[in-house]
């Protein structure tokens, strides 16, 4: 399959502070990527480095099979929506569409109305004009309706509401499914997004920790509780990610082995199972509280 | 966002089980047409190639095949196989748990068979 994107060993610094570390990944075409971390982990200078915003230290970057730097040949092929995107203040929502017409070459300018329409934005309003959410909205039908071939969706619903999210959902898994590009979903809500998502990439403190099919992800871990001298006695030789004890009970999460033959185990030895989401997964293995960080990545 | 699928498992194999739901219930039955990735994509809102995975791993079990070019079927057999495979499913997931359970709490297995029995009953 064909690599949209190849990173290899990319370093990013600000003086001391390594922004990335050392990261290594390939993206191909025509899949859904989520690229996932806390606050402040380096998402977003990976993302302005793939988009020839900013220069990495060192490494090598390749997108679309060359490098991105004022090479119009791999930025057409771009849409970067960011979470505070900024439009001239004197522009109405109709100028900003015209541009992005002129700028990405199979942008669909039916597909635009539509989901003007459906995001119940005002056309003739002016940009300054505009509510937060309107405004993550007017980024959302950009990246959207530019069907770029490379199209990056960093934290886009700041102020955004529970159904404008929705209509994002549906219109980007139908349109995908129509017109197949590659997409990357950099976010928090990754509860929201998980079902979307083909291959997952988690970014913690600069470092790639995850680089896993979604599928493979979800499953992979699974929550024991019973009597704490119980559970302790089943996590040995098992790799914890997260425990939480309560009153005589422990609470703990472990990575399933090969052949789920440990799940079967704790049920034998009457310890109550429950799932665990993606997202509970990402938050106990980049909350730097966990025992065992990385162990994911191995 | 969909509750037709919920978390911590794999989607594909839950994708699978809805698939041989509607055999058992008589709403896919043999040589219907299966609804394409795509369809299953855009009704549970999660990605085409996870749909596949789930409508491939059918195929590999022999209760789905493909036409080429016209896409998935319903094989010769299916309901017997999928009920089959259900049915040691349901010992494992159901029998087993409840005599565990039972054992925790006393309950001898004559008195979890009059249970059996009273629940039948009472329906």
């Amino acid at each position: 399959m064909k690599n949209v994107i190849e990173v290899k060993q990319l370093n990013k610094s600000y003086g001391k502070f390594n922004a990335i570390h050392d990261t290594s990944f390939t993206m191909q075409a025509d899949k859904i990527y989520g690229l996932l971390g806390r606050n402040g982990a380096g998402k977003t200078t990976l993302m302005k480095m793939i988009t020839a915003q900013i220069f990495p230290t060192s490494g090598d970057l390749k997108v679309f099979g060359g490098n991105p730097y004022e090479n119009a040949n791999v930025l057409s092929q771009i849409c970067f929506i960011k979470e505070s995107q900024k439009y001239p203040d004197h522009y109405n929502i109709l100028d900003v569409l015209d541009v992005s017409k002129s700028i990405f070459p199979n942008w669909d300018v039916d597909f635009s109305r539509l989901l003007i329409e459906d995001f119940n934005l005002p056309l003739k309003r002016r940009i300054k004009k505009l509510s937060r959410g309107m405004l993550s909205a007017v980024g959302i039908v950009i990246g959207l309706a530019s069907r770029a071939p490379l199209t990056i969706f960093d934290e886009p619903y700041l102020g955004l509401d529970a159904v404008s999210r929705g209509l994002f959902y549906d219109h980007l898994m139908e349109d995908y499914v129509k017109h197949p590009r590659t997409v990357i979903l950099s976010t928090h809500l990754i509860d929201e997004v998980s079902n979307l998502l083909e291959h997952i990439l988690v970014i913690d403190n600069g470092k790639l920790i995850i680089d896993q099919d979604a599928e493979e992800l979800r499953g992979k871990a699974f929550t024991v509780t019973g009597q704490t001298s119980k559970v302790e006695a089943f996590l040995i030789g098992k790799e914890t990610v997260h425990r939480e004890p309560f009153g005589g009970l422990l609470s703990a999460t472990v990575i399933r082995n090969q052949n789920g033959s440990d799940q079967k185990q704790a049920e034998a030895n009457g310890l109550e199972i429950s799932p665990v989401s993606l997202q509970q997964l990402i938050v106990h293995l980049t909350s730097g509280k966990s025992e065992q960080k990385g162990a994911m990545a191995k | 966002m969909n509750n037709l699928i919920d978390d911590g498992r794999p989607i594909f194999v839950q994708i699978a089980e809805r698939i041989e739901d509607d055999i058992i219930e008589g709403g896919l039955p043999e040589e219907a047409q299966v609804p394409s990735t795509n369809q299953f994509a855009a009704f549970y809102k999660i990605n085409p190639a996870t749909a596949a995975k789930g409508v491939n791993l059918l195929v590999d079990e022999g209760i789905l095949y493909k036409k080429r070019g016209i896409g998935m079927f319903v094989a010769e057999g299916a309901r017997t196989k999928v009920i089959e495979k259900r049915k040691e499913q349901f010992f494992e997931e159901y029998v087993i748990t409840m005599i565990r359970e039972a054992e925790k709490l006393g309950i001898t297995a004559d008195q979890l068979t009059d249970m059996i029995q009273r629940g039948d009953n009472k329906r």
